[in-house]
C-alpha cells in the first residue's frame, strides 16, 4: 500500500483532499528498482485545471511508454495546504509515489497561460529547488519548461533550465538518452542504486549538450543586450556550437504518434471531466489575433479511424459518462459527419452524453445538436469576435453577419431561444462604431427570432448573452506590433459597448458579461515581455502573489509595486508602439511562420483586407517548409 | 426486465479521503469500465439505477458498505465481482454480489442498525482506564444529551440508540452496534465524545480511527424479538 506524503489530520483539514492522493484509475505505479528516471510532469496550478489539460496526459502517456522512465504528476496545492506545507515544512510532492519532487531527475512545467506564472514559483519553492536556474546544482533536478507560452519563454526564462518548443511527442527519448550518458546511468541501473551513491555530474555539460537537439532551447546559453529605449539590440547564443535559432518540433502523423487512450479518471470532479478526443492539430482559418492558430500550424488531422478506435477504447478504460472532441475549429475536420455518426451510435448505446464543441452553426450541425441535446437546454453558440463586418476583416475574422443571422434563423425554427455570442473589446484601429455593432448584432438577432418564429410557437423571450473580453496582442500573431489598450480604455469601451446595448430595442433580452481589465493588462505585460520581466515575477511572488489566474487572489497594486520597485513600466510592454523592424524577445524561435508572413498580415489588416484560409488558397506563411499536413507540396489529399 | 443486485464493499487506504458524492460517481464509472448491464433511466440524460445504503463520512474505514443496482441480464454472483474488481483502483474491493428478492426494500429504506470498531491513532490513547469507564458508561439508565438537529438541539437519551458495546482489552479498541435508522441514526464519535465527557477527558478532533464494519436491517424472530440482519445477507448469490 502507498504510504501518503500528507497525514491524516491534514487531510482531514483540507479541502478536498483527493487532489493529493493520487492512486486514481489510469495513473501509473512503477517500482523505483525498475526504472533509472524519475520525471515529475506538473501543471501550475490547482489539480482540478491540470488534471483537465489534454497535453499533460499525453506526454505523462508517452513518458511512461518507456520502460526505464517513471513519469508522475504534481500540481499546485491550492492556497489551504500552502499554508500547512510551508508551516510543517513539507516538500511537495507527486501523486504517484508521494515522495519529494526534488528527489526527481526532471521537473517539467506546462505553460498553458501567462497568469500561472508565480505559481511556477510556488511550485518550485515548496519543492525545496532554487527559483533561479543559476542557483541550481547536481542536486536539484532539471526544470524543463514546454506549452504555448515557451514561445514566449523570456520572461520566465530565468527559472529555467531548459525549454522544449513545440510538440512533446518527438524528442523526449533523445533528451532522455542525453540524459543517461551525461550522469553515467548505464544500462539497467535503477534508482534505488542510483540513490546509494549520489553523484557529481556535469549539470551544465548536459544542458550545453541538449541545447544541440532540435527544439530545446537552454537559456542560460543565450545573451540579451537592449537599446537606450530598453528594447531589444541583441540576443545571442554565448557559443558558437549553440544554436541562434530554435525551430519548434512537430509530429508529422498524428494517427502514429502517441494517445493516452487510458488516461488518468480524477475521483473528483474537475474542469473538463470526460474523454477528449483530439480530432486534429493546426488550423486553417488565420485569425490574426490567435496564437494558437499560427503555433499549431499547419492542419494536420486524426483519420476517422483512428479517432474511433481511440474513442471506443477510451470509454472502455475510463468510464466517463461524456466525451467531447477537441481542436482548433472542429467544423473545419473532414471527416466530421462520419465521425459524429459513428459517436452518435456508439454512445446512444453506452449512454454516453457527447459534449459538442463549438461548430459553425449550419444545418447539419443543428441536427446533430438536434440529436444529442436537449433542445430545450442547450444554446447556439457564435464567436463574431467583433461586432461589425470591418472589424471581422481586420482580425481576418471569416464569418459573416449573413453566416450569423442564416444560422440562428436555422436554429430558431428548430427550437432554440438561447444565443451566446464572444467578442474581443480594444482590437487594432477599433471605432466607437465597431463597439457599437455588438448591440446592434445582438439586437438583429433578437429581431430575427420574433420575425422568425410565430408568437403561439415562441416557448417565452429569446434570451442573448454577448460576452467581451479583452484583446492581449500575443507574439507569434500579426498583431505581435500592436499597441495594446490601457485598462482605462478597456473600460470606457465595456461602457460604450454596455450602452450600446442598453440603447436596443430589445435590450431586454440581452445580457452582457465583460473581462476584468487588470489581468488581461497583465497578461499582456507577460505575453510579450523580456528576460528582465523575471525580477518582476520573482518580487511579485515574494510579495505574496500566486494564483493570479484566479481573481480573488489577484492583487494588482501588489503586481504594480513590484514593477516600480524594479525600475520597470509595464506600460513599455503593453501600450507601446513597436515598430516594424524592432526586435523582439522571441524572434529567436521559429514555429515556422516567418516574420515576414506576419508583417504582411498586420498591413494587410490595417488595410482592413482578409487573407484567404489555407484550403481556399496557401497564403505563404512559412510553415510548408516542414512538408507535412495540409501545406502545397506535403502530399495532403483532403 | 430488470433484476435488483446488491454489492458489498470496503473502503481502506486513500479511498477514506473520496467523499460520497465521487464514490457514486466513481462507481458509476466503474459499471461502465466493467460492462456491467445497469439498467438506465429514460430521458435525455439517462442515469443508472443505484442507490448507496448510506453515505460513510470522510476519513472513515469501512468493512461493510452497500450499493444496491438495478441489471438488466444477470450473469453470476462470481462472474460480476470479477468484472468489477478488474476495473477498481486500490483502497475499494468488492466483496460480494447478490441478488435481491423482489420484493426487497432498497439498502437505504432497510438499515435499522450500523457496527463500528473504534481504535485510537497512536499516541492518542485515552489517558483514562477505558476498559472501566465504557462499563460505567453502558450499565447507567440513561445517557441523557443534547443532540443537535435543523430545528435546534433536543434531548436524547442514547442509550437507546447505543445496542452493544463492549471493549476489546488487546487490540484496545471499541466495538459498537448503533441506530443507524433514518430516525435516530447516531454516529461513533457521539458516543465516544460523550463517554469522554463522563469520563472528565476531551477527546481530540483527530484522536480516532473508525471503521464501520457492516449495516443491518431488522427483523423479528418467531417469538416476536427484535434481530438485526446483515444487509449482506438480505440476497442470495446467483
Amino acid at each position: 500500500m502507498r504510504k501518503l506524503a500528507l497525514s491524516d489530520e491534514i487531510l482531514l483539514t483540507v479541502e478536498k483532499p483527493a487532489r493529493y492522493i493520487g492512486g486514481e484509475i489510469g495513473s501509473v505505479q512503477k517500482d523505483l528498482s525498475d526504472v533509472s528516471i524519475r520525471f515529475a510532469m506538473c501543471f501550475p496550478d490547482v489539480y482540478e485545471i491540470g488534471m483537465s489539460h489534454l497535453g499533460i496526459q499525453i506526454l505523462y502517456e508517452l513518458l511512461n511508454r518507456y520502460d526505464d522512465v517513471w513519469c508522475e504528476r504534481v500540481y499546485s496545492p491550492w492556497t489551504d495546504l500552502d499554508a500547512v506545507m510551508r508551516r510543517d515544512h513539507i516538500p511537495l510532492f507527486s501523486l504517484e509515489s508521494q515522495t519529494p519532487i526534488r528527489e526527481f531527475d526532471f521537473l517539467g512545467i506546462t505553460l498553458q497561460y501567462e497568469m500561472c506564472y508565480t505559481n511556477i514559483l510556488q511550485v518550485l519553492d515548496l519543492s525545496g529547488i532554487p527559483l533561479l536556474a543559476k542557483d541550481r546544482g547536481t542536486e536539484d533536478p532539471v526544470v524543463i519548461g514546454g506549452g504555448p507560452c515557451s514561445y514566449n519563454p523570456e520572461p520566465i526564462a530565468d527559472f529555467f533550465d531548459l525549454f522544449y518548443i513545440g510538440e512533446g511527442e518527438t524528442r523526449y527519448r533523445e533528451l532522455m538518452d542525453l540524459y543517461r550518458q551525461w550522469r553515467g546511468i548505464g544500462e539497467g541501473m535503477n534508482v534505488l542504486q542510483r540513490q546509494k551513491e549520489p553523484e557529481e555530474w556535469n549539470r551544465q555539460g548536459f544542458l550545453r549538450a541538449a541545447s544541440h537537439l532540435p527544439g530545446i532551447y537552454v537559456p542560460s546559453l543565450y545573451e540579451a543586450s537592449y537599446h537606450e529605449d530598453g528594447t531589444l539590440r541583441s540576443f545571442t547564443p554565448k557559443y558558437e556550437d549553440v544554436p541562434a535559432v530554435v525551430r519548434k518540433e512537430m509530429v508529422s502523423d498524428l494517427d502514429q504518434s502517441v494517445y493516452p487512450t487510458a488516461p488518468v479518471v480524477p475521483f473528483i470532479r474537475v474542469t473538463q471531466d470526460r474523454i477528449t478526443l483530439e480530432i486534429m492539430r493546426g488550423c486553417i482559418r488565420g485569425c490574426r489575433f490567435c496564437q494558437a492558430g499560427q503555433l499549431y500550424k499547419p492542419l494536420r488531422e486524426r483519420s476517422v479511424e483512428t479517432l474511433k478506435k481511440y474513442a471506443a477504447q477510451m470509454m472502455k478504460n475510463t468510464g466517463h459518462e461524456e466525451i467531447s472532441l477537441s481542436s482548433l475549429s472542429s467544423s473545419d475536420y473532414s471527416g466530421l459527419s462520419d465521425l459524429l455518426q459513428f459517436l452518435m451510435d456508439e454512445c446512444g448505446r453506452q449512454k454516453v452524453n457527447i459534449a459538442l464543441p463549438s461548430l459553425r452553426i449550419d444545418a447539419f450541425s443543428l441536427d446533430v445538436m438536434n440529436k444529442v441535446q436537449d433542445v430545450k437546454k442547450s444554446s447556439l453558440t457564435f464567436a463574431p469576435e467583433a461586432g461589425s463586418q470591418r472589424m471581422r476583416d481586420v482580425i481576418n475574422k471569416g464569418l459573416t453577419k449573413e453566416d450569423i443571422l442564416g444560422g440562428a434563423e436555422q436554429a430558431f425554427k428548430g427550437g432554440w431561444n438561447k444565443v451566446k455570442l464572444y467578442f474581443m473589446l480594444g482590437l487594432p484601429g477599433e471605432t466607437e462604431e465597431d463597439i457599437r455593432g455588438i448591440g446592434e448584432l445582438c439586437n438583429d438577432i433578437a429581431m430575427l427570432y420574433y420575425d422568425t418564429v410565430p408568437k403561439e410557437e415562441r416557448k417565452g423571450r429569446i434570451q442573448i448573452t454577448a460576452s467581451t473580453s479583452f484583446f492581449v496582442p500575443k507574439p507569434f500573431t500579426p498583431f505581435q506590433w500592436a499597441p495594446m489598450d490601457p485598462p482605462e480604455s478597456f473600460l470606457e469601451k465595456a461602457g460604450i459597448c454596455k450602452d450600446g446595448i442598453r440603447s436596443q430595442l430589445n435590450q431586454k433580452s440581452i445580457r452582457y458579461n465583460w473581462h476584468e481589465a487588470d489581468t488581461s493588462m497583465m497578461e499582456g505585460v507577460l505575453a510579450r515581455g523580456d528576460r528582465r520581466l523575471a525580477a518582476v515575477i520573482l518580487k511579485a511572488y515574494h510579495k505574496g502573489c500566486f494564483y493570479d489566474a484566479w481573481s480573488e487572489y489577484y492583487h494588482h497594486d501588489v503586481w504594480l509595486e513590484a514593477f516600480r520597485e524594479c525600475g520597470l513600466d509595464p506600460a513599455f510592454y503593453t501600450t507601446r508602439k513597436r515598430s516594424e523592424d524592432e526586435l523582439f524577445p522571441w524572434d529567436f524561435i521559429s514555429c515556422g511562420v516567418t516574420r515576414e508572413f506576419l508583417l504582411r498580415e498586420w498591413k494587410n489588416a490595417l488595410a482592413g483586407r482578409a487573407s484567404s484560409n489555407c484550403r481556399e488558397k496557401c497564403a505563404g506563411c512559412g510553415v510548408a517548409s516542414y512538408g507535412v499536413g495540409i501545406c502545397p507540396g506535403a502530399g495532403y489529399i483532403k | 426486465m430488470a433484476y435488483k443486485l446488491r454489492l458489498k464493499f470496503n473502503k481502506y487506504a486513500h479511498m477514506i479521503y473520496i467523499g460520497h458524492l465521487d464514490l457514486m460517481r466513481y462507481f458509476q464509472k466503474a459499471m461502465r469500465r466493467a460492462g456491467v448491464d445497469i439498467s438506465y433511466t429514460s430521458g435525455f440524460s439517462p442515469h443508472q439505477i443505484m442507490s448507496f445504503a448510506q453515505p460513510l463520512g470522510v476519513g472513515v474505514f469501512s468493512n461493510g458498505e452497500y450499493v444496491d443496482i438495478s441489471v438488466e441480464s444477470l450473469t453470476s454472483s462470481r462472474q460480476l465481482v470479477k468484472a468489477l474488481s478488474g476495473v477498481m483502483a486500490e483502497g475499494v474491493d468488492i466483496l460480494s454480489a447478490r441478488l435481491l428478492p423482489e420484493d426487497a426494500r432498497g439498502a437505504m429504506a432497510s438499515i435499522a442498525a450500523a457496527s463500528y470498531t473504534v481504535s485510537f491513532r497512536t499516541g492518542s490513547e485515552p489517558g483514562f482506564d477505558l476498559a472501566q469507564a465504557l462499563t460505567d458508561f453502558y450499565n447507567r439508565d440513561s445517557i441523557l444529551i443534547e443532540k443537535e438537529t435543523k430545528k435546534g438541539s433536543r434531548q436524547v437519551d442514547l442509550k437507546e440508540h447505543i445496542y452493544a458495546l463492549s471493549h476489546d482489552a488487546g487490540e484496545n479498541t471499541v466495538y459498537m452496534l448503533l441506530d443507524a435508522s433514518s430516525g435516530g441514526n447516531i454516529k461513533p464519535n457521539l458516543v465516544m465524545e460523550t463517554l469522554y465527557d463522563f469520563a472528565d477527558a476531551r477527546l481530540g478532533e483527530f484522536d480516532l480511527i473508525v471503521t464501520r464494519e457492516d449495516i443491518f436491517a431488522e427483523d423479528h424472530d418467531a417469538s416476536g424479538q427484535r434481530r438485526f440482519i446483515s444487509l449482506n445477507d438480505i440476497g442470495k448469490d446467483y
